[in-house]
Order: C-alpha cells, then structure tokens, then sequence
C-alpha cells in the first residue's frame, strides 16, 4: 500500500468545509470486519451525520456492502463473520444492542429488490405487525402514508390486495423503501439501490432519496459516480478494506485530497 | 475438437451415428417397458375387478361371502392412519427440517444426524414394523391399534419428510429472509411468517409422496399383527383396524380357497391405485401451481 501516502486524515478536511457539524447518528472507531481470514474492513474511523445522505464509494470488493451492513449487523447472518472495534448508533454502542431493536430504527434497502411473495398492502405491513401494530385502521393508514412517501401510492393504490410480484423493478424497489419506511426508522441503509434499475426508474429513487432525507439519514452505497455527486452531501471513498478520503462530496469529487480519489472519481481506475 | 488434427474417419463417424440411433431405441424401450406394464396392470385388475365394484362394496362391512363384502372397514382404518401419521409426520418433519436447515450450526452433531436420517431413509419397511412391534405394540401396550401402525408408519417416512422439507427450506431465496431480518424480525418470527409460506407448497408435495407411500404399506402392518380380515368398523385411533393393502393380500392368497376373492382383491386395488393416483396429482398440483419465483 505505498499509494496511500497522499492520505489525510478526513477530518481536517471537513473542519474546514463544515462550520457547525450536525449531530453524529454513526460513530465507528477502529473497526475492524473479518469473514473468516478475509480481512473486510481494516480500523475504519468514520463518523456518519444526522439528516444528510452519505454516499459510500469504491471499487468492487472494497467493503462498502461490508461497511454498510455492520450497521444493522445484518453482516452477522454469515457464521464466518467477526467484528472488532467499536460503533455506535447515536449514544448505544451498537455492536453490543439487541439487533431487533437497532433493526428497528436502522433500515435497509437491498442490491436486488425483494418484495415478500405477498400482496403490496402486506409487504408494507409486514414490519408494523412485526412490531406489534394489530389495528387494521392503523395498519392502513401506515402502509398509505408509506407507500405515499415513497412515490409509490399513486401507482398501486387500486391494487393493494394484488402480489407484489407484480410491479416492475423499479416499483418493487420503491416497495422496498415504502417497507422499510414503514417502522419509522431514522436511518436508511442503501445497498446500490439503483443498480439493477432502469434510467427512468433510477431516477424516481434518487429523487426520492432527496425528498427523504429531510426525515430520516440515508447512508448509500453505490457504484455510480454521478449518482454519488448528485445526490450525496458527504462522500467516504474506501479502498481495500479502508477509508481513503471522506468529507463533503463537492470537495471529494472536485478537489481530492488523494490522487488515489482523484483517480477513482475520474474513472481511471475502478 | 475444433482443430481436428486427421482428416475425420468416415467409418467411425458412421459408427458414431449408429450408436446414437441404438441408445434413442434403447432409451425409448426402457421408457416404453414402464407404459406396457402399467397397462397390463391396468387391464387385468379392471377386468377383474371392476363389475365388482360397486357402492354397496365400498360401503360395505368385510364379509367372508365375496358378494356381501365390502371395504369401508377398511378404507377407515386407512382414514384413522392417516389421522395419526399427518400430524405426527408434519409436525415432527417440519420441526426437524426447521432445526436442521435455520437453527442448528454446521457442526458434527448435524453431519451425524444428518447421516442418521439418510440411513434411516434406506432401512427396509418391515426392519420398521418390528421397530414397532417391539416399542408401541408391547413395550408401550398398545396392542395392535391404529396408535401403533400410525406411530410405526409415521417413523418409516419421517426420513422422507424430513429431507424433502429440508430441500424446500433451502430453496426459500435468502433474501426474503434478509428482507425480514432487516426490518427487525427476530428469527422465529422470519421462519414463522416468510420462510414456512414459501416453503410450505413444497415442504407439502413431499409430504404427500411420503403419505401416499404409508398408504400403500403392507409389510410392517403384518409384523404388528394387524388383521387382514376384521368386520367391526374402527372408531377411533385405540381401536383394532385394517387397511387396503392388507386386505388385498388376504383376499389374494385366500383365492385359490374362494376364486371370487382375486375379483375382490381387483375391484380394492383399483381403489387403493385411484387413491393413491389422486394423491400423487395432488401433489403435482400444489407444486406446479405455487412454484415462487424471485
Ligand atoms: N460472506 C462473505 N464471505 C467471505 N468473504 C466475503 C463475504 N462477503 C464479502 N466478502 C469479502 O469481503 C470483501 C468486501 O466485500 P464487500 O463488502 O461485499 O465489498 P463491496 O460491497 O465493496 O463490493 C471482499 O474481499 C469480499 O470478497
Ligand atoms: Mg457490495
């Protein structure tokens, strides 16, 4: 790794970019993600801000997904995985939580669209019940002002009883979303949301996640720089495990302070 | 093969063609042997027995006069079986499966276990019946009810079960369980209301081959001492019963006594091939038409 002497540290960046910071929602500190002896994620020092979209970038393989899916510990559905190091959602050291509850708050989105083989009302309402919402009138008002924050109310609403199977790729996505956004969570976890979208139906997610982010903090993973740039405040650009440069994505994608972002961003490698 | 090296052996490429025609006619005899015998067997017992079957036979109390006998003694029992060998078979499959496939970790206890049910699987029906025998017909005193042939049958296909729900386990796409872990479901709740309903079409299909194979069982029955020949109607899983197969083959061995037995034999077997026919398309049905993909 003889590359990384352009490195500096992310932080002295963003003091000067940022006046006043909004209040951290991710703290991790030296974590470190093994899958057996793969070595995933080497002491990564990050700290991921309230109400803003972050976009996590790099090339394949980097542990952006890895990253991501610490978060809500959904990264501990694989045996192999060890974790080190310390996060922290808000104040409660994460690593430590009962996964239901920081599952509740911490949503997720995946690579693939995966709606339940069940009716769109039920897909949405999965989550609710889940947690322990029984009333039918509440079940319905929650699953329209969900389907409504995701874009997706006008598309379905005279369809609800009809199997999500099908909507399109697209609406399955905002499906998704409208799911995840069905508990209230104050995060949302993206994993290449649009990557297995159409240009059209990409572009009704990004606009969304514009719209969403005044309510919840959204951390998105994605291959695509131009997606990074239009619609993220703050950029993390990992490589091999660790973080290279993060701060405000115009800085990132305009004056990098590592040839190695430099060269990312400007597709010389990846 | 693309850079032949010899020009190509005419003789050879003609032998090749050869072989080529003799396997389709091989393969399309061996395929056609399995349609002529189940047509012989189709034609003998329907000559034999189907001017015999009647509603008065289907409903009828067994009887040692072949045209006063009837089956619904013996078509209950199968009824009372079945009412044993489901829930046993289903609750116990599924719960194993589940166990197997979402709880237990890959461990040696599972590979040992899992080895256990793969031999159990091949261990011949009547090994079974003195399995029964021994534990619920006289350890356990039940006697030679339909407690102990359900309990007994239901152990003989449990192996079946188990495996095939495990196979439809595994072929629930992990993502509709991530989609459920991730909205904060703890694990029961996942398998509870994601994982089983997708399943459950297939974990079924394969429960009902396994059934319909318990139906046609004669051999363990005969070791747990079930009658062939019983007039009273079973009423209930303690009483004595018999079933079908059972008595097909006493109406079958007993027809060099009485010839009209082998028509009686004919005219049961064509409702025992009817049931089990039935059975097996229900099966295909619930397959084919709740197949999910994604
Ligand atoms: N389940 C897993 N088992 C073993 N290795 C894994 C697993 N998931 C990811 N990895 C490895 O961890 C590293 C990071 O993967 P990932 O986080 O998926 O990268 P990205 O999302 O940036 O493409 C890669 O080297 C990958 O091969
Ligand atoms: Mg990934």
């Amino acid at each position: 790794m003889t590359t990384l002497t352009n490195y500096r540290p992310a932080t002295r960046l963003r003091v000067v970019a940022q006046t006043e910071a909004p209040a951290a929602i991710f703290t991790t500190e030296g974590l470190n993600v093994w899958y057996g002896d793969t070595h995933a994620l080497k002491n990564i020092d990050l700290t991921i801000y309230e109400n803003e979209v972050t976009a996590i970038i790099g090339p394949s393989g980097c542990g952006k997904s890895t990253y991501l899916k610490t978060l809500n510990r959904m990264v501990e559905t694989d045996p192999a995985v060890r974790i080190d190091g310390t996060a922290k959602f808000k104040e409660t050291d994460l690593l430590h939580a009962t996964v239901e509850r920081l599952r509740s708050e911490v949503g997720m989105v995946f690579q693939k669209p995966n709606p339940f083989p069940k009716s769109i009302y039920d897909n949405v309402a999965y989550g609710p019940k889940l947690h322990g919402i029984r009333k039918k009138a509440m079940l319905d008002d929650i699953v329209e002002s969900s389907l409504k924050k995701a874009a997706l109310w006008d598309e379905v609403k005279d369809r609800l009883s009809s199997s999500a199977f099908g909507l399109s790729g697209g609406q399955q996505q905002r499906l998704c979303i409208a799911r995840s956004l069905a508990i209230e969570p104050s995060v949302l976890l993206m994993d290449e949301p649009t990557s297995a979208l159409d240009p059209v139906s990409t572009n009704k997610v990004e606009e969304l996640i514009g719209e969403l982010k005044k309510d919840v903090s959204i951390v998105i993973v994605t291959h695509n720089m131009q997606q990074a740039a239009r619609i993220s405040d703050r950029t993390a650009f990992f490589l091999h495990g660790e973080v290279v440069e993060y701060g405000q994505t115009e800085a990132i994608f305009e004056r990098p302070s590592s040839h190695l972002t430099d060269d990312y961003v400007n597709g010389r490698f990846g | 093969m693309l850079h032949t090296r010899q020009s190509p052996n005419s003789s050879r490429i003609r032998f090749r063609l050869l072989a080529d025609r003799s396997a389709k006619i091989m393969f399309g005899a061996a395929a056609l042997f399995g349609i002529v015998i189940m047509g012989i067997l189709l034609v003998r017992i329907t000559s034999e027995g189907l001017s015999w079957l009647s509603l008065d036979f289907l409903t009828g109390r067994f009887s040692t006069t072949p045209e006063r006998a009837g089956i619904m003694g013996a078509v209950l029992g199968t009824f009372w079986l079945l009412a044993v060998v489901v829930p046993v078979t289903m609750l116990v499959g599924i719960g194993s499966a589940v166990y197997l496939e979402l709880y237990s970790k890959n461990g040696k206890i599972r590979t040992f276990i899992q080895t256990n049910i793969g031999n159990l699987a091949g261990v011949p029906s009547i090994v079974f019946g003195i399995l029964g025998l021994t534990v619920f017909v006289r350890a356990l005193g039940f006697g030679s009810v339909v407690l102990a042939g359900g309990l007994t049958l239901s152990l003989l296909i449990l192996p079946i079960v188990i495996v095939s729900a495990q196979e439809a386990l595994r072929s629930v796409p992990h993502q509709l369980g991530d989609a459920s872990y991730a909205l904060g479901a703890s694990k029961w709740q996942t398998i509870q209301s994601v994982i089983l309903p997708v399943a459950l079409p297939s974990i079924l299909t394969g429960a009902i081959l396994a059934l319909s194979r318990a139906i046609g069982e004669t051999a363990p029955l005969v070791v747990l001492g079930i009658p062939a020949l019983l007039i009273p109607f079973p009423g209930g899983i303690l009483d004595r019963f018999t079933v079908l197969p059972m008595q097909i083959y006493y109406w079958t061995l007993d027809a060099a006594l009485v010839a009209d037995y082998a028509h009686l034999a004919a005219a049961a077997s064509i409702v025992l091939l009817i049931s089990l026919f039935l059975l097996n398309g229900s099966a295909i049905y619930l397959r084919n038409k709740y197949t999910i993909k994604a």
